[in-house]
Order: structure tokens, then sequence, then C-alpha cells
């Protein structure tokens, strides 16, 4: 056989006193896509970087395309495109002079110039665009950009950093589509991704988790291990996130999560187990629940070879008052919200209202609205009309009554980084006004249900991703707010962080509390009661994730996935618009 | 409820910028600098001067008059040369900021009771210095002249006897060092309120503030009231510098220095935030600052008397708070000013600061729209 494009012997790699960043990984590229797949901090983007002979392991040793990255790696370098997390596109360029800039530092002759440019433009439908700065390109076209840039010069490998970060699934699709078709001109390519969904369509896979590489192989070679116990849990309606946090209470029980109106499950191995898990999970749905057989998912084998999901119990659910059902006002509530910047309409007449106790998700492509919607929502934009509302509070006229209500997390965990975990708790405290013995004791069970005390004097900043999480979580929830506005929550969280910071918040809205949520993943949808996916500014479909998916049910797809119900849906409104 | 609030926010404020290495870096560098450079290095006095001397007299008044510029203690090098060629060298090779030349009938003429002339030559490339040089030589040739007259036979002529008030000795830091207690405050105060904003921006966290039950105005005198405290800590310290290292007598109240010092620090505060308001980034609220703080001391008298401005120039000062505050440090150290000149400079500092914080207020609440 020939030699793979990457081969990676015992490589080890430390930046200060920390863990390392890798620890001990031997793994080979081969032609085709290979996934490099782990969550956020788990060395995905050192590993890239050895390969590109930027960084030197420091034990072990890597070749690439035959060659050591100790030894001379400039012919090497000609042969790989390289593509960052940030691809360094230059904003005040356009798209043309983007490609003729690194056409330029490529070394590519002016005679090959603009065959390869039509190639690339037609490629990554850009074309329309060629004159437009690339800091007003969308996100999606930005990478588009990016991938063209680093495809100038024929490569004989293409590394990929995340590069469906902030992508929307319409665009992720395209991306995809484009880098198969590399792959079948032979050129190697590495596609790293925190989406363990990217990962099953993948020719091969490394599963890289804390520095260490769990898996090395077919994506169907590790979801084998968990064929024939995986099980969906339907008929549990509405009660279905107390269900959930039982059922994972119970033996047997690898894992679980809701999918719209039903509940997926991973049972342990073994005949007996499993029964008996089965018999327990259905007992405790109660009647008219049904448990059949699923096809398994990257992400079931993933927690499981991780030794399970965090469990089901939310201590800070458990510790939360029931709210009182204070008739049936709704707790969120959007009126014909519409904001205007200049003559662009970023939302567009977005009305819907959240009951008490639901979880609402507002889904869409970036720069679709999603955001500014969101925003006038918990009183960080000024709608140009119409009006928000929270818990009753018009935002806009009793914007600090309102604010009293809400908490809010957000993609990047808003906490003074700078500040230690104690000091941070106890500005959040005094920010909404919690003083005296009410602060104290608020301030110790945050840190209780949390786990926070044996970190209570680290900066918030050097935590590790799950603490930040967590801590960003107890700021959000330390006044006990009636409404929870969340963007982007887990982005870029592994799924064990997901699942964790998931319990707590299904726990807090059994007691009453009422979730407004953006997001990027598909399975994040899944949680949410209601949805409304939002494009070109408008909400182009309201509903529950299961109406949603069956609206978009056709003969020759017969149970869509969420994603395919976002980009159908999509399609769906541009052809409306079109006609 | 709204002081446990504001009390979590003043709170938060302080100890970012204590626990952030690089705002420790901004608190304790630039201040440390700029005492060293400015009361030690950036002397405006002139010292140190080389001079030559062309003598074609050689008679006992031109050797007289060699011999007390050799003695006055802010020369050098006297250095004699023998031809005007030489003497036009060591002013061209910058060895010698002046040039004396000495006629030869220098002494005869003196011992006639004839006006006796001295040709003085300046470097007019380093105009300042040689001005400088020029009044200290003149003051050495009229005291010779002026003793020649007393033990000759003419009448006594008018004899000037200059007096420093409240700097007997013209001691430069008692000068400069004072400016610095005004100059440091607008540095730190503005550079820590410019960045507090921008700084929250940049890490997300400024959403978080805006989605709490703080109110707008409540955000803006926690963001503050911080730095005004920073500045007059550095305020205290220098003042104690002052007194302490530099011996700079402090004759007026201090009281009324710390009272001015508020307004001056809330109208330093308020320019800050100003630009904090409007910069997207921690560069662009450092850039922002910069912009304004250059401007800011040359426009305030800190070095040049405003009055020496040209007349369209200085009306532009009247926004200026250290040109302000300036006068009432200065005052305050060196000759103990009177209330009623400190509440007149005060009075502008309090309207500067209203402004500032208003159109501060008004732009923050804009960029939420």
């Amino acid at each position: 056989m020939a030699e793979p494009v990457v081969r990676i012997e015992n490589v080890t790699m430390r930046f200060g006193p920390q863990a390392p960043a890798l620890r001990g990984v031997s793994c080979v590229v081969e032609g085709g896509i290979t996934g490099l797949v782990g969550p956020d901090g788990a060395g995905k983007t050192t590993l890239i970087r050895l390969m590109t002979g930027l960084l030197l392991p420091d034990e072990g040793r890597l070749s690439v395309l035959g060659l050591d990255t100790r030894g001379d790696m400039a012919p090497v370098q000609a042969a790989i495109g390289y593509m960052p997390q940030r691809f360094g596109l230059y904003e005040d360029l356009s798209v043309a002079e983007n490609l003729d800039l690194y056409a330029d530092l490529r070394g590519l002759a002016s005679s090959e110039r603009a065959e390869v440019f039509e190639r690339l433009l037609s490629f990554t439908d850009l074309r329309r665009f060629t004159g437009r700065l690339a800091g007003r390109l969308s996100g999606g076209m930005k990478q588009k950009l990016g991938l063209a840039c680093a495809l100038l010069t024929k490569p004989r490998l293409l590394l990929l950093d995340e590069p469906s970060v902030g992508v929307d699934p319409v665009s992720r699709r395209d991306l995809w589509a484009m880098v198969r078709e590399l792959a079948g001109d032979g050129i190697g390519v590495l596609w790293s991704t925190a989406y363990l969904d990217e990962a099953e369509a993948c020719d091969r896979v490394l599963l890289l988790n804390a520095g260490e590489l769990l898996f090395s192989g077919p994506p169907a070679d590790l979801t084998r291990q968990v064929d024939g116990r995986v099980f969906r849990l339907t008929g549990v309606g509405r009660g279905r996130r107390a269900v959930l946090a039982e059922v994972l209470g119970g033996r047997g029980i690898v894992d679980g999560v809701i999918q719209g109106e039903a509940i997926r499950l991973v049972v342990a191995e073994g005949a007996q187990e499993r029964d008996a898990a089965i018999t327990e999970a259905r007992s405790r749905a109660g009647v008219g629940a049904e448990v059949r057989p699923t096809p398994p998912r990257f992400e079931d084998a993933f927690i499981d070879m991780l030794g399970g999901g965090p469990g089901g119990r939310s201590q800070l659910a458990e510790a939360s008052p029931m709210r009182a059902a204070g008739g049936d006002e709704a707790v969120i509530e959007a009126r014909g919200l519409t904001k205007r910047f200049g003559d662009f309409t970023a939302a567009d007449d977005i009305s819907f209202s959240i009951p008490r106790g639901q979880i609402f998700g507002l889904l869409g492509p970036n720069g679709a609205g999603k955001s500014t919607t969101f925003k006038m929502l918990c009183g960080l934009l000024k709608p140009t009309s119409g009006e928000g509302r929270v818990a009753g509070f018009d935002l806009r006229r009793e914007s600090a009554e309102a604010r009293n209500q809400l908490g809010y997390m957000a993609q990047k965990f808003s906490l003074y980084g700078d500040l230690s975990v104690d000091q941070n708790l106890a500005f959040f405290a005094g920010a909404y006004g919690l003083a005296g013995p009410r602060r104290r004791e608020r301030i110790a069970l945050m840190k209780e249900v949390f786990a926070l005390s044996p970190q209570s004097g680290i900066s918030a900043k050097d935590l590790p991703l799950g603490f930040k999480q967590r801590l960003a979580l107890a700021c959000a929830v330390m006044h006990d707010p009636a409404a929870l506005f969340l963007d982007e929550p887990t982005s870029g969280v592994d799924p064990v962080t997901r699942r964790e910071f998931w319990t707590h918040i299904n726990g807090l809205v059994e007691k009453g509390v009422t979730v407004l949520v953006t997001t990027h993943f598909m399975d994040e949808a899944e949680y949410c009661d209601r949805i409304a996916l939002i494009y070109r500014g408008r909400a182009i479909a309201l509903g529950s994730p299961d109406a949603l998916r069956a609206s978009v049910a056709c003969p020759e797809r017969p149970d869509p996935t969420m994603e395919d119900a976002f980009i159908a849906l999509i399609e769906r409104s541009r052809l409306v618009e079109a006609a | 409820m709204w002081w446990t609030r504001l009390k979590a926010l003043i709170v938060k404020e302080l100890l970012a910028l204590l626990r952030d290495p690089k705002a420790r870096l901004i608190l304790v560098g630039p201040p440390l600098v700029q005492l060293l450079v400015f009361s030690y290095a950036a002397t405006l006095d002139v010292t140190n001067i080389d001079l030559v001397v062309l003598d074609r007299d050689a008679g006992a008044a031109s050797r007289e008059l060699v011999q007390r510029l050799e003695g006055a203690p802010d020369f050098r090098r006297v250095v004699p040369v023998e031809s005007e060629a030489a003497l036009a060298a060591a002013i061209d090779r910058q060895e010698a900021i002046a040039a004396i030349s000495i006629g030869p009938t220098f002494s005869r003429d003196i011992a006639a009771g004839v006006p006796a002339k001295v040709q003085v030559i300046l470097d007019g490339r380093r105009s300042n210095a040689s001005q400088i040089v020029a009044g200290y030589i003149s003051r050495i040739i009229q005291g010779l002249g002026a003793e020649i007259a007393v033990s000759g036979r003419a009448p006594p002529p008018v004899d000037v006897v200059a007096r420093n008030w409240f700097n007997p000795n013209l001691i430069y830091q008692w000068f400069m060092v004072p400016n610095l207690v005004a100059s440091i405050a607008l540095l730190i105060g503005l550079i820590v309120t410019a960045l507090s904003i921008a700084r929250e921006r940049e890490l997300g966290t400024f959403d978080q503030l805006m989605v709490s039950p703080l109110r707008t105005h409540e955000i803006l005198i926690g963001k503050v009231i911080p730095p005004m405290l920073v500045g007059t800590v550095h305020l205290t310290l220098y003042v104690l510098a002052a007194v302490v290292v530099f011996g700079v007598p402090l004759r007026g109240s201090i009281g009324l220095l710390y009272g001015s010092a508020l307004f001056y620090l809330l109208s330093v505060a308020g320019l800050g935030l100003f630009i904090s308001a409007l910069a997207a980034t921690q560069q662009q609220a450092i850039l922002g600052a910069f912009l304004l703080l250059v401007p800011a001391t040359l426009l305030s008298g800190f070095a040049t008397p405003i009055e020496n401005m040209p007349a369209w120039l200085q009306p532009v000062t009247i926004v200026n708070p250290l040109r302000y505050f300036l006068v009432i440090v200065r005052g305050v150290f060196l000759k103990d000013l009177p209330v009623a000149e400190v509440v007149a400079q005060t009075l502008p500092l309090a309207l500067i600061a209203a402004a500032a914080l208003m159109s501060a207020a008004w732009l923050f609440r804009r960029r939420l729209e």
C-alpha cells in the first residue's frame, strides 16, 4: 500500500505547565475526507498546525507527503492547502483582489490565473460577488472564499480547521459538497469539526478528546459499537423532560437526549441489561409509551465510549422553587417586532409568544435576523416598531423591571476573565440587587450545585471550558429569573458538557422557567417545544420540531432530520419569494 | 437596591483593573516614566554650555571678562580661538552654542571711559537655548560693566536687582512637578475610562451588563467612579513625591486642591467615557485617548504659556480641563492661591464635566439603538 498522506507517530505537544495539548497520538491520514473530530480544546488545531510544519512536536514525529516535518518543509508546504479557523482574508479587499493577492503569494503564474479563477469562482458560486469587499460577505461566503484561496495551487493535502463554524446549515451543505468533490479528485482532505454529525459523513474519523486519540477509522466502525443499543421512546409528549430526568437515573441507561416529542436512549451492553433498562424506561414513561430501536449515530457511540452522559439530576432545578402558574399570560412575547437599519430590514413584523415553562428556539441562517430578534427581546436593541414583553413588563417602558426577570447567557460565556469565580459570582449577585442573607444563600447554592467551590479563587479565563459554562449559567440564574435567554449557549462545547447544561435547563423548565434559545446545533433545536425559523428578517415557519419535520416529509424522505427540515423550509421560502 | 448594584459594579471595575496584568502595567509604567523623564531629563534649563572666545584684545578687562565667563556655573567649557575662521567653524560644527568676539580696543575703550563693544554670536538653529544663553552672557557682561562704572569716575548707573518670587532660585522641578500632578491624572483617568467600556465590548461582557437591571446612568456612574479613585491615588502619590522627593513647597490649602481635583477628575472621566462610547475596540480607545491627550497637553500652558499662542488658537483651550487645573495646582503649590481664584478655575471644570458626561450618556444610549 502507498505511503499515507500524513503519518503521525507518538506525538506529544505541550504548551506551558498545563496538561499536554496532545498526548501520544499516533495515526495516519489517507486520501478522501478525514474528519478530525472533538470538542474545543481537544487538540485539533494543534494537530493541524503540526501537519503544516508551523509547529514541531515535543516528542514523536510526523511525516507529511513522505517528508519529516523536522526537515525542510518548503517543498511540502507548497503542496499543502491550509485554511485556518480565521482565514486571513483581507476584509477591505474585494473577493477578486483577495484571490489576486493569494495568487501572488502562492506564486501562481499570471498565464494560468484566468482559468484557475474561473474554475474556483464557479466552483464556489462566488462569481456574482467578485467586486464585493470580503468583510461584507456572510460567514458561509467567507469560508468559501477562504477555501478558494487555499485551492489556488492545486494541493495534495487540504487542511481545513473548523470550516463550518459560524456557517448555517445551508452553506454548510454547500461547503461539504465542494470538499467532497475535491476528495474525489484524489486530494487528501482533513476537515476538523466540533459537530459530531459531520463526522458521520467522513470517510475516516480521528476522534480527539482532551489531547488523546480515542478512535481512528471509518465512522461506521465506531457507530457499530452501539448497534442494537439505541432506542426511541415515543408517546411521552409534554412530560418528556421529567421522564428523561427519571429515565437517566435508571440502571443500564448510558445516554439520553430529547428529540422533539421523543426521547433517544442508549442502553448498556448485554441483552439482559438492555431488556431490563428498556422495561424500566417504558414503565417510567407511563401508559402509551413505546420503545423502538433506531439507527445509531456517531454521537451515541462517542458518549458510550466516554462512559455515558452526566445523568439526569439537576441540583439546580431541585433547589429552585416551583413557579406559580400565574394564569395563561405569556412570559416572553414578541408583538410585531421590526428593526430597520437604514433601508435594510433586519427583522420584519415578528410575533410569537412563549407560555410559562416552555423552550422556544430561534433558528435561521447567519444574518437572517435571529440575533436581531433575540436582542430586541432581551432589551439590547430598541425595535423600530412593535414591542417585546418579558414577564408582563414592556421592555421599553419598564426595562429595569423586565431585566430583573431575565437571565442571559451568551455564546462566549460573557464572564469577567480576570475576575475569580467568587468575584464573578459576587458581581452578578450585586448587579441583580441581591444583598444580605439572600445573597450569601444564592452564592453558596450556585457554588454547591455547580461544584465551583474548589475553583473559587481561579480567574474565570483560566477555567476549563466546562467550568466556564457552569459559571456562566450560575451567573445567569443566580437571581432566579422567570425567563432565560440563551444565545448559542453550547457552541464549541463537548457533548457531555452540553448534556449537563441541558439537564439543568430542562430541570428549570420543569419548574416553570421559560427559555428562549438561539442555536446552530440541530440537535439542540430538538430540545425546544416550539421553533421559529427566521429567514430574511421574517419568521417563515413556526411550530414544534416534530411539526416542522412533518411539514417537509415526502415519499422519498419520510423521516427528515431537523437539518433537512431547515433546508427544505428555506428553499420553499426562496421559491415563494421568487414566484 | 441601587446602591447594591452600583457597589457591585464599582468593585468589579476596580478588581478587573487590578487583576489584569496589562492594566496593572498601565497603572504603574507610564506614571513612573513620566515622573522620571519630566522631572529629571526633559529640563528646560540650559546648562553645560560650551563657548568659544576670540580675544583680540588680551587686556586686563578682556581677561576679566573671560574669567567671569569661565567661573559661571552654567558654562562647561570656555575655549579660546585664534581666528574668525576658527570661531565660525566651532559654531558650524555645533561645538559651541555661542561665541564671543572681543575687539582689539576693548580694554583701551574701558580705560578711556568710551563705550566698549563685545560681539556675541549665537547658534540660531537652537533658538530657544541660544536665547537663554544670550541672557546669561549679557548678565555677566552687564555685571562687569557695572563694577567698572562704580570703581571708575562715572556716575553710578541704575542697578537692576532681580528677585524671583515664589521660586527664588528658579528651581526647574518646582515648576515641573506640580504640572505633572495635573497631567498624570489626565493620562491615567483618560486611559482607564476609555478602556473600560471598550474592553467589555471586546470581550462580549457588555451585553451581559446591558441585560442586567443596572440602569444606564448606574452603569455610567459605575464606570466613572473607579477611574476617579485611581486618578486620586496617582494625584496623591505625585503630590507626595513633589513635597518629599523634590521639596516643592506646598503653600496653599490641600483641601482646595482635592476639592477642585474632584471636578477635574470628573471632567477627565467624562471625556474618557465619551471616547469609550465611540470606540469599538480597546485599540481604538487607546488611540482616541492619545488623540486627545497630546493636544490637551500642548494647549494647556503645561510648557508654553497660552498667551503666547496665536489668537485664533487660544479659544480652543477653553474646553481643555488641564488648562484650569494647572492654574490651580501651580497656585496651590507655590503661592497659596486664594479660594475665589480656585473657584473661578473650578467652575469651568464643572461645566466641562457636565457637558462631557451628558454627551457620553447620549452617545452611549444612541449606540443601543
